[in-house]
């Protein structure tokens, strides 16, 4: 006796149970009900990675990774080939698309608190993401080969030798031992690929550890009850769709009207080891760590401090303390927070200033205001709350 | 209607044949003036179509150029005329040789010129307006000439530009503002490819989402409509 004849859906699932696990994740999926537009970003960060590397693999086809060609052929890309100016485009403002959503994204985690427990491990996927979409940009800006390519390049390998014994030898290892040459060219085509690519990877490892717990909310409080959540679809499909496209209305705005506008025209002048550009700036998303290199007198102390104002990130969870997440019950983190952001913003003003006396210090005041912030105020602020709910409790 | 369009160009040669637009009367003056010491380099003569160029022009525009095409079997360097999808390339074969013929300075290559000139086009125009005969007992460095635009006051490039210079095939009058203007627009075209197909097909693409905003922003409302308790 033969068996009934099964749809395709119900074959497929038995045998690998993707939809259910679709429509378990995302569409039947428990949402907090009250999550507001900040709580977009993320899928705004997903969309922009999905265009990048899809305008991505279309670059490379007509890329050529040599000294000698790869200006140009950016060139022919942007001039002969047909539609790659808009790939291009799509490609170069999706960079910046992707950093504006994940610093805002970010700076809702630490709002809202979204970093506590039981979400240390959503946090600490998000910072790994971080720093493979900044190692990935680096390597994808020195691709074109223009003079901030290469003086911003200099600058990072000059920032790399100056770590005590292992920095020499990493950057001369790394760039294949003739300095910014072809081989280097080739290795950071290569890097910007691999790095590329393994973020999706660990996009799969954030989005599942917030599945597993679920997504926070601005109230900070873990909402059970059926009134106060919704599933997914159609509720957050709705919404995040409506965010998203007025996210790609700003997108193409920027990448049909305003080309220029995120990008530094000294980019289009070839590279030139012998020709150091007047004022060597990185692009904006780099400006807040540029500016941090900048303001401390010691090129190993610049490294220091600019890459410890990420790795601070990381031990986030413990050294805030607290119980409570969301900045809403937390009055004197309503002060500080602000201040940190407006710090941050500071940086990102100074790192694309010439230097000046003024900037210098507006930076120096704001790097040291990061660090107070994660290793004094916040610390405190959170003992404090606890003290005071100790307190309530007798 | 198209056979009516036709014999109109037959009756008017000068509508279909000749410079019109700014750009392309700028690379008139281009191909007669500028030619001579600056490159294209990441231009092709079939770019050039999107002024307005027909094929058979490009085609003879390419077909005066010579350009090296390797060895021969013995050993001689070859050459052969340019295709289309060439590159406009420079007048010189090598950096050196476009230095030994300028006093040791390189001429800027025009093709991003446009975007990586300090004050841009309006800058570059006002450079070629403004060489003027220096003043009594100026002193002037060896090989430059007096420029106002400048901030030293004078320049390495020799005055480029002169009245009734060239003669444009629509008859406008060659003055040199006049074709400075049309270097600039010319220029400018170069140094922002597909700039016009850019802004028609952004206008496409925003107005496409601005409907789209608007339809998704009904259909949150309405599916949110149910939830009709406060939110915590």
């Amino acid at each position: 006796m033969t068996e009934r004849p099964q749809s395709v859906s119900t074959w497929l699932n038995t045998r690998l149970p993707i939809l259910s696990a679709f429509r378990r994740e995302y569409v039947e999926f428990s949402m907090p009900r009250n999550l507001n537009y900040l709580w977009n970003f993320g899928a705004f960060a997903v969309v922009s990675l999905t265009l990048l590397i899809l305008s991505g693999i279309f670059l490379a086809l007509n890329y050529t990774p040599t000294l000698a060609d790869a200006f140009s052929s950016v060139e022919t890309i942007d001039r002969q080939v047909a539609s790659g100016w808009l790939i291009r485009s799509v490609h170069m403002g999706g960079v910046s698309m992707l950093f504006a959503a994940l610093y805002v994204h970010i700076a809702r985690s630490l709002y809202y608190g979204s970093y506590k427990a039981p979400r240390e491990l959503v946090w600490l996927t998000g910072l790994g993401l971080l720093l493979l979409v900044m190692i990935t940009a680096f390597a994808g800006y020195v691709l074109p080969w223009g003079q901030m390519s290469y003086w911003g390049a200099t600058v990072v390998v000059n920032a790399v030798n100056t770590v005590p014994l292992v920095g020499k030898p990493l950057a001369s290892w790394l760039l294949g031992g003739e300095g910014l040459g072809n081989v280097a060219l080739h290795r950071l085509f290569v890097l910007h690929f691999v790095t590329a690519f393994s973020i999706i990877g660990v996009i799969v490892l954030h989005v599942a550890t917030l599945h597993v717990t679920g997504s926070n909310n601005p109230t900070g409080k873990d909402l059970t009850e059926p009134d106060q959540t919704v599933p997914f679809h159609p509720y957050y499909t709705t919404k995040d769709g409506l965010g998203l496209c007025l996210f790609l209305l700003v997108y193409a705005a920027l990448i049909f009207f305003a080309p220029d506008f995120l990008t530094l025209s000294d980019n289009y002048v070839q590279a030139n080891p012998l020709i150091t550009p007047s004022d060597i700036t990185p692009e904006w998303y780099f400006a807040p760590f540029y500016a941090i290199l900048r303001a401390v007198p010691s090129k190993l102390g610049g490294l220091i401090l600019a890459t410890g104002s990420i790795v601070i990130l990381f031990a986030l969870p413990w050294l805030d303390s607290s119980t409570i997440r969301s900045a809403r019950f937390r009055p004197w983190l309503r002060v500080a927070l602000p201040l940190l952001f407006l710090a941050f913003l500071a940086l990102g003003l100074a790192g694309m200033s010439p230097p000046s006396p003024f900037w210098l210090w507006i930076s120096r005041a704001a790097v040291a205001y990061w660090y107070v912030y994660f290793l004094g105020l916040l610390p405190m602020i959170a003992r404090r709350e606890q003290a005071s709910r100790r307190k309530e409790h007798f | 209607m198209r056979r009516l369009f036709i014999a109109s160009m037959l009756a008017f040669p000068a509508f279909a044949a000749h410079a019109s637009t700014p750009e392309q009367r700028g690379l008139e003056v281009f191909r007669q003036v500028c030619s001579s010491c600056h490159s294209l380099n990441h231009v092709t003569y079939a770019d050039l179509g999107e002024l307005g160029l027909s094929v058979s022009d490009i085609k003879a525009y390419a077909a005066q150029h010579e350009i090296p095409d390797g060895l021969d079997d013995d050993g001689d360097p070859k050459t052969r005329p340019a295709h289309p999808s060439d590159v406009i390339g420079s007048p010189y074969l090598t950096a050196g040789m476009a230095r030994m013929a300028n006093h040791g300075g390189l001429p800027p290559d025009f093709s991003r010129l446009a975007m990586t000139q300090k004050g841009g086009i309006r800058r570059i125009i006002d450079i070629l307006v403004s060489y003027t005969s220096p003043p009594e007992g100026k002193k002037l460095p060896p090989g430059s000439y007096y420029n106002t635009a400048m901030p030293h006051l004078h320049i390495a490039m020799p005055p480029p530009l002169h009245d009734g210079q060239i003669k444009y095939t629509d008859g406008t009058n060659p003055t040199v503002p006049q074709m400075a203007h049309d270097v600039g627009a010319f220029l400018s075209w170069a140094g922002h490819p597909h700039l016009h197909t850019r802004h028609r097909t952004g206008l496409f693409v925003l107005s496409y989402l601005a409907i789209l905003s608007g339809f998704l922003f009904v259909l949150k409302r309405r599916v949110w409509a149910k939830q009709t308790k406060k939110l915590p």
